[in-house]
């Protein structure tokens, strides 16, 4: 199968001049600033001082709303950067004044209750990915390579599973975790994670493509059909797997409805929901931490870029 | 009567058999978690909806009438559907146009494909401190608009919190369906291009001719995945304006978590099964709509 190595803009692709092919760039770069931009602030504001930030971002995070919408309309004149310190609106400098690691390593060194967080948002990660991958590896192997009556219907239970919301999946989820005993432990949003319908689905997909004559070289050599699935289709399943892992990962990493709904001690959140509660008061721990959540996700995320894509891919594939 | 049945489901050779009884030891752990966190209690939600709040008394249909004659119900079933029906056209045209232009500079194009991705990993609580910079009352976009002599926005008290959600929908989304959009467009075969080509067909032609046809089937599936990550738009509003926010951004989502708080099982078992019902509907006739006509 010929790949297209041009474009898909088509037609233009043969008579794309330098020009053309520069201002589609152009577009292009211009398009990616919102997502630059948003990177530049969680930097910048990480490396910038305490009272830096004070001047800078405070206004727009103490401020009460009524007081400002009046004072705003006095503030029409006046030289930008002078009128904004005067009238008080949040600014942002390209650059800190004096750049420092401060705020960070204070929370880092002094902040206990944030590697608390930390802990538990991995205590809900580690045990969900471990479930996916346990259950869910067999499950999609036998739903991409075995025939038995039902099969379509429960490749279609899976589907649904996958689209739906959690809104819908929360009573039920709820009920179940009230009968266990396990509401308000980190196992209530573990547990339905570890049983998501979205990485069977995505590795069943893989599977699909794992050659038949593979498959059958191993049942000459003997091999049982657990033998083969562990001897040929986790290897060569790989790409699907990681593809599922990494979209796992970051839906998990990111919840913020399941915790909300079956954590109430607050000693068990994670750092998704802990985070929003340390804002205007502490601005430069807020900064580092905003900073520090990020961080695994965008790591996992430049690791396993070329997965993810496949993984979105995955989801797409008709079925 | 055994083998009737056997024969019925294919299962006469003892190769089927045996193939069978694998599948099921392969599938079993997944269908019990499956089963006990999702099926076998969504079945209890049907039924509950029932009932009354404690799940003893049968009260028919009085939940749903309940529950759809709630005026939060209303407005939060309406603001719903306006988000789901202005987001997604949205999203799924700036997708698509960052799809061809990521196609059509390649090979150069890499860094910029992996910075519309990137936000999907950004994780919603990093972003509450830069929304509420942005946003608030007196945050750096009134700041520019004083400045510029304009008229303050009060964003998160007026209808505009409504925009600020759809403008962070498309940004944390685009690159996804830009993946789909992708995956679609390599699907199209070189054949027809060329074709195009030797007609002497322009760019705009072309696109509309060849381009958009080929890629009807894949619009289905992107609007359905778009819809269902038109949910987790809840995260953004949850976090910047809590559980009440403005009536313009106070959607479904809000109102179910509300009502789990004051613990409405009845009501919100009846929400969640209608919930369920109007997304299945919707997803199937997208399929319908959009199959894939070549098949």
């Amino acid at each position: 199968m010929g790949r297209r190595k041009l474009s898909a803009w088509p037609g233009a692709s043969r008579q794309l001049n330098g020009l053309k092919h520069g201002l589609l760039l152009l577009i292009l770069t211009i398009l990616t600033i919102p997502v630059v931009a948003v990177l530049w602030f969680m930097l910048t504001g990480v490396l910038m001082p305490l009272d830096e930030l004070k001047v800078t971002l405070a206004p727009a995070l103490s401020g009460s709303a009524t007081a400002a919408v009046t004072t705003a309309s006095a503030s029409q004149s006046g030289a930008a950067a002078v009128s904004d310190l005067a009238t008080g609106y949040a600014i942002w400098p390209l650059l800190p004044s004096w750049p420092t690691l401060q705020p960070l390593t204070e929370l880092l060194l002094d902040t206990p209750a944030f590697f608390v967080m930390f802990w538990n948002s991995f205590k809900i990660v580690l045990p969900a990915l471990l479930g996916q991958f346990l259950f869910g590896a067999p499950a999609a192997w036998a739903l991409s390579r075995f025939r038995f009556p039902g099969r379509k219907l429960l490749l279609g239970i899976y589907i649904v599973l996958m689209l739906m919301p959690f809104q819908v999946t929360m009573v039920p989820n709820y009920l179940v975790a009230r009968q266990l005993g396990i509401v308000d432990t980190i196992w209530a949003v573990a547990l339905p994670f570890a049983f998501s319908a979205y990485p069977v689905f995505i590795m069943s997909k893989s599977f699909d493509a794992v050659p038949h004559a593979m498959l059958e070289a191993a049942s000459i050599d003997g091999a049982g059909y657990w033998q083969t699935f562990v001897r040929v289709g986790l290897p060569l399943g790989v790409p699907g797997i990681v593809s599922a892992l990494v979209l796992g990962f970051l839906e998990c990493w990111n919840a913020i409805e399941q915790p909300l709904v079956f954590l109430k001690d607050s000693r068990n959140w994670p750092l998704s929901l802990f985070l929003p509660q340390i804002t205007a008061s502490r601005l430069g721990l807020a900064m580092s931490a905003s900073l520090i959540m990020l961080a695994p996700a965008v790591l996992i995320f430049f690791f396993g870029q070329k997965y993810l894509e496949l993984g979105i891919q995955a989801t797409g594939v008709k079925e | 009567m055994v083998s009737r049945l056997r024969q019925k489901l294919g299962l006469n050779s003892r190769l089927a058999r045996r193939e069978a009884g694998a599948a099921l030891l392969f599938l079993l752990p997944s269908l019990l978690g499956i089963g006990a966190f999702f099926l076998l209690p969504f079945l209890d939600t049907i039924r509950r909806s029932f009932y009354d709040v404690l799940g003893q008394r049968f009260v028919g249909v009085a939940s749903y009438q309940s529950v759809l004659q709630n005026q939060a119900f209303q407005l939060a079933s309406i603001n719903t559907a306006r988000f789901i029906t202005i987001c997604i056209p949205l999203l799924l045209a700036l997708s698509m146009l960052l799809a061809l232009l990521v196609r059509a500079v390649k090979p150069a194009g890499r860094t910029h494909k992996t910075l519309f991705l990137l936000p999907m990993a950004v994780p919603v609580a990093s972003l509450v401190l830069l929304w509420q910079a942005l946003f608030s009352d007196r945050g750096l976009v009134n700041g520019f608009l004083a400045r510029r002599g304009q008229q303050p926005v009060s964003f998160m008290e007026s209808s505009a919190a409504f925009w600020v959600l759809i403008v962070t929908y498309l940004w944390k989304n685009s690159g996804y369906d830009m993946i789909l959009w992708l995956a679609g467009l390599d699907g199209i075969s070189d054949s027809l291009y060329d074709a195009a080509h030797v007609d002497g067909a322009g760019w705009l032609q072309t696109f509309r001719f060849i381009t958009l046809p080929s890629l009807a089937p894949t619009v289905g599936l992107v609007a359905i995945l778009s819809l269902l990550s038109s949910f987790n738009v809840f995260r953004e509003a949850y976090l910047v304006a809590g559980s009440y926010p403005h009536d313009s951004i106070y959607q479904l989502q809000h109102l179910f978590n509300n009502w789990f708080v004051k613990l409405e099982i009845s009501r919100l078992c009846a929400a969640a099964v209608l919930l369920a019902l109007v997304l299945l509907i919707f997803i199937l006739l997208l399929l319908r709509l959009f199959r894939d006509r070549t098949e």
